[in-house]
């Protein structure tokens, strides 16, 4: 798509690459394998304080966090939607049908043109992994889905909460390549005499649904 | 070769900068009480993490292995890039780097573009190349707008418009915007910034950022920020730009583990920054569709070369070394004419210019440590900066005047005891004429510069070793 594209005749390569391998002519090399990693990589707490914790941190980003089981997930959606006041919602793509609840209005994002995005209710995704220590959630692909309507709701399950940073980064491993966003909490700017404030440009609203493993 | 720092070739010293800021009690209410917050809140966040230690001597230990192997993670970096779609250019200097943007807008028939906030293209004075060329760029992260619509210029790294309060920036929005009714709350102010840009970012086609974090191993960009305007220009456009230092490059993307963990807690005391942003080339029916992204030099591969200062480009520009700073403190970033303020620019400005221009900014600290103790890339600023204080005393040496040659002669004198002694007594009669109230506090001709900014005690009518003499004959 494009072909069109030329690129300017410059040997700024070869020169930047030169200087670079003059400036390092006489520094040992060093292994990226012994680099020390002695920060904390695994979680030391359980999966209760887990939970708990990653609740405590939601709640700190004024997100609105709802708690449901497998079985009451999809009446835990559509209560978290009318407590909006909201009839529809634009769903991701990959998101499971069968959970969303019966007499709302569901378009799939891979129909919705941006300016239905922008004027739209709200979105509901899914997450891949959620981080407990800094309150993160991280989603794959849905960019413009996750950002342009006011409010969205992400599904997190219990499962997919860690403790630690490195801890997501193992998971997301497999994905390092796929477009990636992390979000902890609503769009915010503290620009203005360092007084936060919620929703610049991004979702002013941010609700959570955790499910909990079934007893 | 042209190498540009926004506009600090052109700027006056430090000193005598920052002495019309220190006027401005304005100013100095406004930077105190944003930097009193971070420097507060970053304390709370980095106090509870308790691996902080651990994670500064991982990062600064990545980015150093990654600058001894610089030329082999941008081919990485490179080839992975455009494996996945994306098209990486390669400029030399300031003035490449705007050329290549420019072509790349015009090729597209571009006549505006929206950026996030990026410190690299301030740094090649972007915004004035594409002016020049009939491009309008559009700011879009709230400190930024300010600092665009204002005409005004940036004094921070992370937030660059702390200078102004909120009646300052609602008079800038009001006048600018053309609104006849604003009110000055945070909330107003923000409301009326989400407003006016909404429709450009739904309009505008082409998007230009800078980049955080570039990644050899998948040839991923990181971008982060908090307000959703990044996101934004990265994700609506159908043509995206990226700008990046080429000291942004980390090998992989497990090493963001860390970084991640620094900069929020740094930048801007969170624990996390609402959003984070990857993406690897072009992704299918995702986001922009055309990724270009350019690798600027600009005087880095110079520092490079110089092996006690080259840790300056560790740096992740995360401006803790700002907040901590007791100089910046008092004089504002806008002191330092430079985009790079505080003691991060203090040591990167000069050396950029490879220290033909910001001659005065290693002499702007008192040394005191503060910026090395808060850097999460453990750069040694009082050290880099004694070294630098050393080249710009050598280039000046290497020009004959007066205060090189004054150095000289005292050289010889303190070469032997004889000559230091008699050296003594000479000042002891000479200074007479200067002392009073037991103090010296002006000294004729150059040494005047010395005593402008501080008072002498005078030279004692017996010296140690004299008194250690007698007292032994006693």
């Amino acid at each position: 798509m494009d072909q069109k594209v030329t690129m300017p005749e410059t040997n700024a390569r070869e020169v930047i690459l030169d200087r670079i391998r003059h400036a390092n002519a006489d520094a040992a090399p060093s292994e990226y394998s012994v680099i020390e990693r002695t920060y904390r990589q695994k979680a030391g707490m359980d999966r209760a304080e887990i939970q708990k914790a990653f609740a405590e941190r939601l709640h700190e980003y004024d997100a609105h966090v709802t708690e449901a089981t497998a079985e009451t997930l999809s009446a835990a959606i559509a209560e978290s939607l009318r407590r909006n006041n909201q009839k529809s919602a634009i769903v991701a793509s990959g998101f499971p049908q069968q959970l969303l609840p019966e007499g709302f209005l569901w378009q799939q994002e891979s129909s919705a043109t941006t300016e239905q995005l922008n004027t739209a209710e709200g979105a509901i995704c899914a997450c891949e992994v959620a981080i407990a220590h800094t309150g993160t959630i991280v989603i794959r692909n849905a960019r413009r889905l996750t950002l342009l309507p006011d409010r969205l709701l992400c599904v997190v399950y219990e499962d997919q909460v860690v403790e630690t940073v490195p801890e997501a980064f193992a998971r997301l491993q497999p994905f390092a390549s796929e477009p990636l966003t992390f979000i902890s909490g609503p769009s915010a700017t503290a620009d203005i005499e360092m007084t936060r404030i919620r929703g610049v440009h991004g979702p002013r609203f941010l609700d959570v649904v955790l499910v909990r493993n079934s007893q | 070769m042209s190498i540009r720092v926004g506009q600090a070739s052109e700027a006056p010293p430090f000193q005598k900068a920052a002495l019309p800021l220190l006027d401005d009690t304005q100013l100095r209410k406004n930077v105190r009480h944003a930097t009193n917050v971070i420097t507060r809140k970053r304390a709370v966040v980095v106090g509870e993490q308790q691996d902080w230690q651990q994670l500064r001597a991982s990062a600064s230990a990545i980015k150093e292995h990654t600058l001894r192997h610089l030329d082999h993670y941008l081919e990485q970096f490179e080839k992975n890039c455009t494996a996945a779609g994306g098209h990486v250019h390669w400029a030399a200097d300031a003035d490449e780097a705007n050329r290549i943007i420019v072509d790349l807008i015009r090729q597209h028939g571009g006549k505006e573009i929206i950026k996030v906030k990026t410190m690299t293209s301030d740094e090649i004075g972007l915004n004035r190349a594409l002016e020049a060329n009939g491009i309008h760029p559009h700011e879009t992260d709230l400190a930024d707008m300010i600092i665009q619509l204002g005409h005004d210029k940036p004094s921070h790294i992370v937030v660059p418009a702390l200078h102004k309060n909120r009646q300052q920036v609602r008079e800038i929005f009001m006048q600018a915007m053309g609104l006849k009714e604003l009110g000055d709350r945070p909330e107003d102010l923000t409301t009326a910034a989400r407003n006016y840009l909404r429709e450009k970012f739904l309009k505008v086609k082409i998007g230009f950022s800078g980049a955080n974090y570039l990644i050899a191993e998948t040839g991923g960009v990181c971008v982060v920020e908090s307000e959703g305007n990044g996101r934004m220009c990265l994700t609506l456009p159908d043509t995206l730009i990226t700008i990046a230092g080429i000291e942004k490059v980390i090998p992989t993307f497990r090493d963001l583990e860390v970084f991640l963990q620094l900069l929020p807690r740094s930048a801007t005391g969170e624990r996390m920054n609402p959003y984070n942003s990857l993406w690897t080339g072009v992704h299918k029916g995702e986001g922009p569709q055309e990724f270009h992204v350019i690798l600027l030099d600009n005087g880095r591969t110079r520092i490079l070369s110089d092996h006690e200062s080259r840790q300056t480009l560790r740096c992740i520009r995360c401006g803790a070394c700002q907040n901590a700073c007791p100089v910046y403190r008092q004089t504002s970033g806008l002191a330092y004419g430079s985009i790079y303020a505080g003691p991060i620019g203090a040591i990167l400005t000069p050396q950029l210019f490879d220290m033909q221009h910001a001659q005065t900014l290693p002499y702007a600290s008192s040394l005191c440590g503060a910026c090395y103790e808060v850097c999460p890339v453990k750069i040694n600023i009082p050290e880099v900066l004694i070294h630098l204080r050393g080249r710009v005393v050598r280039e000046q040496q290497s020009s004959a005047n007066l205060e090189a040659l004054g150095m000289k002669a005292m050289s010889r004198i303190f070469l032997s005891r004889r000559s230091f002694e008699a050296a003594q007594r000479l000042g002891r009669i000479g200074q007479w004429p200067f002392v009073s109230d037991g103090w010296v506090r002006h000294l004729p001709g150059m040494l005047g510069n010395w005593t402008a900014v501080r008072d002498l005690r005078p030279m004692p009518k017996q010296t140690f070793r004299s008194w250690w003499q007698e007292r032994k004959k006693t």
